[in-house]
């Protein structure tokens, strides 16, 4: 019998420090995640976390990984030829087929940029793909910025308003991402699209009312959750709400799911 | 085929089938129980027949056998990550019909949930064949008549105690009835419990604008001045499955140690904490809408065959605030009613 929970050793490539407390650890592996999926990572004697997957590649997957809990911190000592340890990749990733052909909207608050990474990577890689993509992603401050390299690219594939919730930066608005909503341009969509929120739960729980003030349908926007996880394979019943498991089903449901999805 | 035991062949019969079976049991610790002078029944290995309380309910469900408190998942030296390895020798389980009914519950989440087998739930509960124990009739918690788990016809055996410190048994599982060659024929076959003092009526929830509206219900505020959030209850009932990982390292060597499985409780402040600070269900009232809706709604609308609580009582029993889950239950019924008057359905 196979155990699912069984972590597979694999070699730390590159550690890249994104910003104040957040570093993206580049890993070997053949696994292919879809965008969107997380895996668990452990480090023997100190634990275990679900943690999303933030780009991929031939033989690689990224992690971004803020310095705040106990297994974090000691992934922080980790560098390159160190090993880690993944199983995975679990839950349900973007629907990237219902997303085709669609003018795709993507607001992100903090480090919720990482589970929409590797999407707007393949967004800016294969300009077919979608009709338009406009991102609105919010920092707290200049330190919490993470990926600035690829959000200054994006700049010219994407439509971009990108924002500090305290603090001024050339270049950038200032404010909470729900204040720009209303900024976005759905008229101009032809009703084919598509948004996407990822962010902690409230920055999510007021940008999907706001999404709607603004006249989004529900049946268009998607969110992604992040809970706790001892197992990722549904037995631990830590990321459960109702007779939804977050690891299984999700962690990206539609927003008219996600709406009744409450702790 | 039925046999009638007498104390004497009773224990040469266990004492056999110890020799290819781990038998257990629920078994008395003398003054081990919460209050002074009180006992505690819990499960443990039997040698005796006299050692398998069989008059009074269990404190603890039978279900720390199959998936103990804690429990070795991995071993780690260095950096190399071995999974525990597990016993053979099959496992001989004494229980009543709700604790067997618990098992159904616990193998739909353990070996079936999101099409993943957990391998330490599944490697134990192949090792065990039950021996069904005649219900006396429980106690004044007790409610397995309106969960449907007062019966049950997985057992390899079943026994009921004739009063003088012998048996009545029904043996069907043919590598148990070598074992009762010596015993005289009898008829018999359990009987079930067909009501009992308490009844319990799960809640209709219609549809999720009802469920959303029952969330938000003050019925649940109630708790945040009763339920002092020990997790007494998680841990006595016979069907909760939800546990934490934690590693440890021996003594006084880093490179080795282990990954435990160990239980957790949603009734505990934390359980669903994040790394980064974030708490769901801050309060003991949204923590035990948790675990309510979970065992009389949740668990049915996903797997959609029987509810999730058997019925066994052993919260309440266990409560040390006096909470009745058959009591809860009724008030939830009050303000799913109040709700539903006031949608119109």
């Amino acid at each position: 019998m196979t155990n699912p929970v069984q972590p597979v050793p694999c070699k730390i490539l590159s550690v890249v420090q994104e910003s104040e407390t957040e570093w993206t650890f580049r890993v070997e592996t053949d696994v292919r995640p879809q965008c969107g999926q997380f895996m668990q990572l452990s480090i023997p004697m100190v634990g275990e976390a679900p943690i999303s997957v933030s780009a991929q590649g031939d033989g690689w997957v990224e992690f971004t990984i803020r310095s705040v809990g106990k297994v974090t911190n000691v992934i922080f000592q980790k560098e390159p030829g160190d090993l880690l340890f993944l199983r995975g990749p679990y839950g349900k990733g973007w629907p990237l087929e219902q997303f085709r052909d669609k003018h795709m909207v993507v607001i992100t608050g903090g480090t919720g940029l990482a589970p929409v990474r590797s999407m707007l990577r393949r967004f800016a890689a294969e300009p077919g793909l979608v009709r338009s993509v406009t991102l609105v992603a919010g920092f707290k401050d200049e330190g919490g910025i993470v990926f600035r390299q690829e959000l200054e690219a994006w700049r010219t594939p994407f439509r971009t308003i990108y924002t500090l919730d305290k603090g001024e930066k050339e270049g950038w608005r200032t404010g909470l991402v729900t204040e720009f909503v209303k900024e976005i341009p759905f008229t101009t969509f032809d009703r084919n699209y598509a948004a996407v929120v990822v962010g902690p739960p409230p920055m999510m729980k007021f940008t999907g009312l706001e999404l709607l003030k603004q006249g989004v349908p529900d049946d268009r926007i998607w969110m992604s959750f992040e809970r706790k996880m001892s197992c990722a394979v549904g037995k631990c019943g830590h990321c459960r709400i109702d007779e939804t498991y977050v690891c299984l089903e999700g962690p990206v449901f539609p927003y008219t799911q996600a709406r009744y999805l409450v702790d | 085929m039925g046999f009638r035991i007498e104390a004497g062949l009773a224990d040469e019969i266990l004492r056999e089938l110890k020799k290819s079976y781990q038998i257990y049991a629920p078994k008395r610790f003398p003054g081990q129980g919460r209050f002074a002078e009180t006992d505690l029944i819990r499960y443990d290995e039997v040698s005796a027949l006299s050692e398998i309380v069989f008059d009074e309910k269990s404190d603890y469900p039978a279900k720390e056998v199959i998936t103990p408190i804690q429990q070795a998942i991995f071993y780690f030296t260095e950096e190399e990550y071995r999974a525990s390895r597990g016993k053979s020798k099959p496992i001989l389980l004494f229980a009543r019909p709700c604790d067997i009914n618990a098992q159904r519950v616990q193998a739909k989440i353990y070996a079936g949930n999101g099409g993943y087998e957990d391998l330490y739930y599944t490697r134990m509960r192949e090792r065990v064949k039950f021996v069904l124990m005649e219900c006396p009739g429980g106690d004044d918690t007790c409610f397995c008549a309106s969960m449907g788990t007062n019966r049950t016809d997985d057992y390899g055996m079943a026994v009921r105690p004739d009063g003088a410190g012998g048996l009545l048994a029904e043996v069907r599982d043919e590598e148990l009835l070598p074992y009762f060659s010596q015993a005289p024929a009898a008829d018999f076959t359990p009987a079930f419990v067909t009501e009992n003092e308490t009844a319990v009526t799960p809640p209709e929830i219609p549809d999720k604008e009802t469920l959303l509206k029952l969330k938000a219900h003050p019925v649940w505020q109630e708790f945040n001045g009763r339920c002092i959030s020990c997790g007494a209850c998680t841990l006595a009932c016979s069907t909760c499955t939800c546990f934490t990982t934690r590693d440890v390292v021996y003594g006084d060597n880093p490179e080795v140690g282990e990954r435990r499985r160990v239980s957790a409780s949603c009734q505990v402040e934390g359980f669903s904490d994040m790394a980064g600070g974030h708490s769901f269900r801050p309060t003991a009232g949204d923590r035990m809408r948790y675990k309510i809706l979970h065992k009389f709604h949740d668990y049915k609308a996903r797997f959609g065959d029987m509810h999730m609580c058997v019925g066994c009582g052993r919260c309440t029993s266990r409560c040390p605030a006096y909470i009745s889950v058959t009591a809860t239950v009724a008030k939830v019924n009050a303000a799913v009613a109040e709700i539903r008057g006031a949608l119109g359905q």
